[in-house]
C-alpha cells in the first residue's frame, strides 16, 4: 500500500468531492464538514459514477408521524437509483452486511512534511506551505 | 461482499449490438414543438396553457426521486433538460451502450390525458414531426413512435394513417390510464389501423388519467404509486382479453413498458381459473386467456426486479416466453438499468442475443 498526494485541502471544499485517478482506479474523494473520505467512484449495485450523487442527512422514523434527521451531509444517494451510503464508511444503508464501496484512508499532511517522503507525488504536485490530502491506495 | 461485483458506468465496453426499447426524449426548448403546431394552437397553448392532472404546472402528481425523474449525471453540459441533447445522449447512452436501435417514447405534454380533443391531436401531431427532425433524422438508430390523441380515436386514426409505413416510426404508443379501460370499443378504431398496418402498440407505464393509480385510492408516496404501473398493466391486459380486442384483431402486438413482468404468470393463471368457470359470461372470447397473453404481449424488463433467488427471475421468462422480453434502459431516467448489469443470473450467448437484441429487431421489424 503506497501513500498518494491527491489534492490541496482548499481544492475541495467542504460537502464537494474531486474524483482522482490513482492506479488505474477512479476514486472519489469527499470533505465531509473538513474531514476527507476516499472510495472507488463506482456504486456495488449497477455502477454509476458516485461522484454525481447527492450529498444528504440520514432521516429515520420510530414510528408513522415521527422523524429524526441527523448526519446531514454524511450520506451519499447514488445518482442513478438513490442508493445511500455512509460516506465515512462507504457502508450501504439498505444493505449494510452486504454491501459497500470499497473505501481508502485519506488523510491531510502539511506540505512541508511531505516533500521528505516517502509519499507519492506524482499524482499532484506539493509546496511545503499548503495542507494536502494523501490517500493509501 | 458486493465490492468484488464493483464495476463503473461505461467501463466494460458492451460487446454486441442492443436495442433499447425505451429511450426519452425531450425538447431543449417547448417551442420546438409548438413551432408545428398550426398558429391557432400555439396561442391555445401561450393563453390557457396544457391541461393536467397535477397541483403544479410542470411537476408530476407525485414528487420523483430525482430532478426532471433523471439520472443526477443526465444533464447535458449546455444545462438543458436530460434527454433533450442529441450529440450528449450519443456519448453518454448510444454510443456507450452500443445501441443498434432505441425506441423512442415520449412522455411529454401529455398528449392522451388532454380534455380539449382538437389541441390533443395538434400536439399529437406535433410532437410526431419533431421526432422526426429532431432525433429519427439527424440519428437513424432512434426509431419514433406514432403520438396519438386516444381519446379522439376518430383523430388518432387519422394520426396513424399519417405516419403507417414510414420507416422511422416502429410503433403506435399510448398510455395504461385512459378514461376507460384500454379494451372498450370507444377504442377500436385505434386496434383496427393498427392492425390493419400491422404495426405494433407500445404501452408505457403512467400516465396521469382521471383515476387513482391503485384500486383502493390515491397512493401517498412515490413508493407506493411507482409500482401501480403494473397495476394498471394487468387492468389493460385483462380489459383487452375479456372485451375481445384481441379475438377480433388476431395479429395485434402490445409492448407493456416499464410495467415490470413479474406478475404476469400470476395473472395469466388467475384469468385461465375464472375464464374455466365464467367463459359464459364473455363467450366471445375463445382462447385461454393465457394463450392469448403468450400471443399478443412483449414485456420490456426496467426497471428489473431484483428477487433474491435470480433464478426466480429466469422461470419467470420461461414462463412468459423467452421471445417475449425485450430489454429497455429508462435513459435519461433515474431508474436506469445498465445493460452490462441489468440481470442477476448468467444469460447463455442465445438469451442474451434475444432479450438484448433480436427480440425487438424481429418485433418492430428493425434493419
Amino acid at each position: 500500500m503506497a501513500r498518494y498526494v491527491v489534492a490541496t485541502t482548499g481544492d475541495i471544499p467542504v460537502g464537494t468531492n474531486k474524483v482522482v485517478t490513482v492506479r488505474g482506479r477512479e476514486i472519489a474523494v469527499f470533505n465531509v464538514k473538513g474531514a476527507f473520505y476516499a472510495f472507488l467512484n463506482k456504486c456495488p449495485h449497477e455502477g454509476a459514477r458516485l461522484c454525481h450523487g447527492a450529498v444528504v442527512g440520514l432521516v429515520r422514523s420510530d414510528e408513522p408521524g415521527t422523524f429524526e434527521y441527523t448526519r446531514q451531509g454524511e450520506i451519499l444517494r447514488c445518482p442513478w437509483h438513490g442508493w445511500e451510503f455512509d460516506i465515512r464508511t462507504g457502508q450501504s444503508w439498505v444493505d449494510p452486511e452486504n454491501t459497500w464501496v470499497k473505501n481508502y484512508p485519506a488523510s491531510i499532511e502539511r506540505g512541508g512534511k511531505l516533500v521528505e517522503g516517502p509519499y507519492k507525488a506524482e499524482v499532484f504536485p506539493v509546496s511545503v506551505e499548503e495542507d494536502y490530502v494523501v490517500l493509501e491506495v | 461482499m458486493n465490492e468484488t461485483l464493483v464495476r463503473t458506468a461505461g467501463a466494460t465496453p458492451v460487446k454486441d449490438g442492443v436495442v433499447d426499447c425505451d429511450i426519452h426524449p425531450l425538447p431543449a426548448r417547448p417551442d420546438d414543438v409548438l413551432a408545428y403546431m398550426p398558429e391557432r394552437w400555439q396561442e391555445h397553448h401561450r393563453v390557457y396553457g396544457s391541461h393536467f392532472r397535477a397541483p403544479f404546472r410542470e411537476s408530476s402528481p407525485w414528487p420523483r426521486a430525482a430532478p426532471a425523474i433523471s439520472r443526477r449525471d443526465a444533464w447535458p453540459p449546455n444545462g438543458n433538460m436530460p434527454g433533450s441533447d442529441l450529440p450528449f445522449m450519443r456519448e453518454q447512452h448510444l454510443d456507450l451502450h452500443n445501441i443498434e436501435f432505441g425506441i423512442l417514447q415520449v412522455l411529454g405534454f401529455a398528449t392522451g390525458s388532454q380534455r380539449n380533443l382538437d389541441y390533443s391531436a395538434a400536439i399529437a401531431s406535433a410532437l410526431n414531426q419533431w421526432q422526426l427532425d429532431y432525433w429519427c433524422n439527424p440519428e437513424p438508430r432512434l426509431k419514433g413512435s406514432i403520438v396519438i390523441p386516444t381519446e379522439d380515436p376518430e383523430a388518432a386514426v387519422a394520426e396513424i394513417e399519417r405516419w403507417a409505413g414510414h420507416p422511422a416510426f416502429a410503433q403506435i404508443f399510448m398510455t395504461p390510464r385512459l378514461t376507460e379501460p384500454m379494451g372498450r370499443r370507444r377504442y377500436w378504431p385505434i386496434y383496427e389501423a393498427a392492425s390493419r398496418h400491422n404495426l405494433p402498440i407500445g404501452i408505457h407505464g403512467g400516465g396521469h388519467g382521471a383515476h387513482a393509480t391503485t384500486g383502493g385510492g390515491w397512493p401517498s408516496y412515490y413508493i407506493e404509486e411507482h409500482p401501480t404501473a403494473g397495476q394498471s398493466a394487468q387492468a389493460l391486459i385483462t380489459s383487452l382479453i375479456v372485451e375481445g380486442v384481441l379475438e377480433r384483431w388476431t395479429n395485434l402486438r402490445f409492448v407493456v413498458v416499464e410495467a415490470g413482468f413479474a406478475w404476469v404468470p400470476a395473472l395469466g393463471w388467475r384469468l385461465d381459473k375464472h375464464w374455466r368457470r365464467l367463459r359464459s359470461e364473455v363467450p366471445h372470447i375463445e382462447r385461454l386467456p393465457s394463450e392469448q397473453m403468450h400471443q399478443h404481449f412483449w414485456f420490456t424488463t426496467q426497471p428489473v426486479d431484483e428477487p433474491e433467488r435470480p433464478d426466480d427471475m429466469r422461470r419467470t421468462f420461461d414462463w412468459i416466453g423467452w421471445d417475449r422480453i425485450l430489454y429497455a434502459s429508462d435513459y435519461p431516467h433515474w431508474d436506469f438499468d445498465d445493460p452490462r448489469y441489468a440481470f442477476p443470473f448468467r444469460l447463455s450467448p442465445e438469451e442474451r442475443a434475444m432479450l438484448f437484441r433480436d427480440n425487438a429487431v424481429s418485433l418492430f421489424g428493425l434493419a
